[in-house]
């Protein structure tokens, strides 16, 4: 709790405490005759210690000519009721309307700490050498290039590249991932990392403005900002409903008794006229408690707010409550290929044809390999797994477009494709496998092939079930890969649809067709890793980027940032948002469900004051509650 | 030039009033306030008379919601 918050727990024991005693006597429940003055006057110390400040706030209102807000509204209720001698009645509206607001403020207060929690990437200082002496410095101030130090336990202030030390490093506040990743010299570190164990020295590559910990924390912080529709709705809709309930209420208060006193039609059940505007006032009065319209002014922005919150702790950053409405509802899902549904790097998958052990197959394409850099070289050495003695490798001979000779234990390897084949004049095998083919053959003699395919991430499946599950009907992935590739992992997958064969201007193309294809308020979401597919991004109802951590022009493009490459976390985001919109329809149906029969029931005179305080407080701590919900996703 | 203040106010809708007020400011080109992170992002007119135009801004948002506080 806050110095505020505390303050107003204060208030509320001590007006409690004044208050409880005073009903009991003015209520003859306790019997101590005092005269009416000074139980008025005695009521009227709990009253003002407990609503000063919303009085002062009423008062100011007026002067500013913006009387209709809740302390308007709770200020004419509760002096009207104690104008009406209901004294009891109207500092319990108050006492307990302060009650509800310092209720809503802790779980606003700890829903805010909780997603502050995430804000804690924001690095406060750097260190850097200054003539062998280390001084902490603003991160602002570090200019690209300049060697920074890290020290275990120290978050690092900067994006950069290690140049000295070895560390792991803990990027959950980056991504939602709690496993450590190890670091070495040349490895690339994001800011917003916390570093582990050894001290790193780093040489930065961006400035403060734009690393990843400043772009993140722009991110989120001005995710409040792009208000849903929803939210606007409920902005505009107090602005009008709340003078319409004060032009109703007066109207409840004056024409009634008018219309009695005018036909003397139940003129009888009064014992004067007095009697009658009493009664009616009062009934207005109570219909002002009813009507306040905080449940669900405050909860429903709180509901997106804490849905923003704990999808970010997830590591879903999505960059504002409308996007949260629209994935709510998408219902076609557009993937890239490569980096999305693949892992983009490739990997050996079957060997053919080997007379020899696959193992011994494979240390022979490495060792040839092994000065080469190229993704499938890194594949063929990744794939043998085992110390490379580089020694071994004599004449290594490049022929481009085709592959590697080279002298292994004096035996010549050539490892490469078919034309590689026929130009040594081995007899090769063809494979239908999908994927890269790599032929080798041994002092001349073919040796077999190994199938280099890019691999699925292992989540894929289950990504594409969990979709299914979450009510998204229509799967197409989109691809500029051949089409058995294509063919073949949207069946491995479970894909519904795959286009194959695709520029990056033809995606465009696609993903218009497949918005026009979208039916009624199904919405259209497009995956990508962000590399080339901005403008798809940004063309569908909804971009996602993922494994976005580090790519500036994804984080730009997208508006819902998967920060690792988890494609289960799509179906996560979308029943986020469903949960998230199904807990708004709730709190908005319930409390003007629950208001308007209470506000019926006080028209007609049979909702006294505390059913009122009841319907009011009642439902704000209802909504509210309901609304914290929101934050829980992790077991969604 | 931009200026991120921390604020403290009780709703996000006192933040909204906030907000419409400090944007009619004179020397505010533009303002942002996040009720969640309870911060308000300021960009300042070319010249402007940052500490002249943050007491303003002050003002301005006490004048809509007189519990508000903004940290200079």
């Amino acid at each position: 709790m806050n110095k505020k918050q505390k303050n107003l727990l204060i208030r509320i024991i001590i007006a409690a405490v004044f208050f409880v005693p005073l009903y009991l006597i003015s209520e003859g429940i306790v019997r101590v005759s005092l005269p009416e003055p000074a139980i008025l006057v005695l009521f009227l110390i709990p009253y003002l210690i407990i609503s000063h400040d919303i009085l002062r706030k009423a008062f100011n209102g007026m002067k500013n000519r913006q009387m209709f807000d809740e302390n308007f509204l709770m200020t004419i209720a509760t002096i009207g009721a104690i104008v009406l001698g209901e004294y009891g009645e109207g500092v319990a509206v108050m006492l307990l309307y302060q009650v509800g607001e310092l209720f809503q403020s802790i779980a606003v207060g700890k829903s805010r700490k909780s997603i502050t929690e995430l804000m804690d990437i924001r690095p406060d200082y750097a260190n850097i050498e200054v003539d062998g002496e280390i001084e902490q410095v603003d991160p602002d101030e570090v200019e690209v290039g300049s060697i920074i130090i890290v020290n275990p336990g120290e978050k690092i202030p900067l994006d950069g590249v290690i140049e000295e030390g070895d560390s792991s490093l803990n990027t959950g506040a980056l991504t939602g991932e709690s496993r450590p990743r190890d670091v070495t010299p040349g490895d690339e570190v994001l800011s917003g990392s916390i570093n582990m164990s050894g001290v790193l020295k780093i040489r930065t590559t961006t400035q403060f403005d734009e690393s990843t910990a400043s772009k993140i924390l722009d991110l989120v912080e001005n995710a409040a900002s792009r208000k849903s529709r929803s939210e606007s709705f409920i902005s505009k809709f107090a602005r009008v409903y709340t003078p319409i309930v004060c032009f109703a209420a007066l109207a409840l208060a004056v024409l009634p008794p008018l219309f009695i006193m005018m036909t003397k039609i139940g003129m009888d059940d009064y014992s004067g006229i007095g009697a009658i505007w009493g009664d009616w006032v009062l009934r207005a009065c109570t219909f002002l408690v009813i009507s306040c319209p905080c449940a669900v002014v405050i909860s429903v922005p709180l509901s997106f707010f804490a849905a923003l919150g704990g999808a970010s702790r997830e590591g879903i950053l999505i960059k504002g409550s409308n996007y949260l409405e629209t994935l709510s509802k998408v219902r076609t899902i557009a993937f890239d290929k490569t980096g999305t549904i693949t892992k983009g790097n490739f990997a050996a998958t079957a060997v053919h044809h080997s007379p020899i052990k696959d193992d011994k197959l494979f240390e022979f394409a490495a060792l040839a390999e092994c000065h080469s850099s190229h993704p499938i070289a890194r594949s063929l050495q990744a794939a043998y797994g085992k110390y490379i003695d580089a020694s071994r490798v004599t004449d290594v001979r490049e022929i481009s477009g085709c592959g590697v000779i080279a002298v292994i234990d004096r035996l010549e390897v050539a490892v490469g494709n078919e034309k590689l084949m026929e130009k040594i004049g081995a007899e090769y095998h063809q494979c239908h496998s999908v994927g890269t083919i790599i032929h080798i053959a041994l002092g001349g003699a073919y040796c077999g092939h190994i199938v280099i395919t890019d691999e699925l991430k292992e989540n894929s499946k289950e990504a594409m079930d969990a979709l299914k599950k979450a009510g998204v009907t229509k799967t197409v992935m989109l691809t500029g890969d051949a089409k058995s590739v294509a063919a073949k992992v949207a069946a491995e997958v479970g894909l519904t649809d795959y286009r194959a064969e695709l520029l990056p201007a033809d995606k465009v193309a696609c993903v218009e067709e497949l918005l026009a294809g979208c039916s009624g308020n199904g919405k259209l979401a497009f995956v990508g890793d962000g590399i080339n597919d901005a403008p798809v991004l940004s063309r569908a109802d909804i971009g996602i980027a993922m494994g976005a951590l580090g790519s500036d022009a994804a984080i730009e493009a997208a508006d819902v940032v998967l920060m690792d490459d988890d494609p289960l976390k799509i179906a996560k985001a979308i029943k986020i948002s469903r949960k998230c919109i199904g807990i708004v329809r709730q709190n908005i149906i319930i409390a003007l469900g629950v208001k308007l029969v209470c506000l019926l029931l006080a028209a007609i005179g049979v909702a006294n004051m505390w059913v009122a305080i009841i319907a009011d407080v009642g439902v704000m701590i209802l909504a509210v509650l309901n609304a914290i919900r929101c934050m829980y996703v992790k077991k969604l | 030039m931009k200026k991120t203040y921390k604020i403290e106010v009780d709703c996000a809708n006192c933040a909204n009033n906030m907000e419409e007020a400090a944007k009619k400011v004179p020397g505010v080109k533009d303002c942002a306030v996040s009720f969640m992170t309870l911060k308000m992002k300021v960009e300042f007119e070319e010249g402007a008379e940052i500490n002249a135009v943050m007491k303003d801004v002050c003002a301005a948002c006490k004048k809509v919601e007189d519990d508000c506080e903004i940290f200079i």
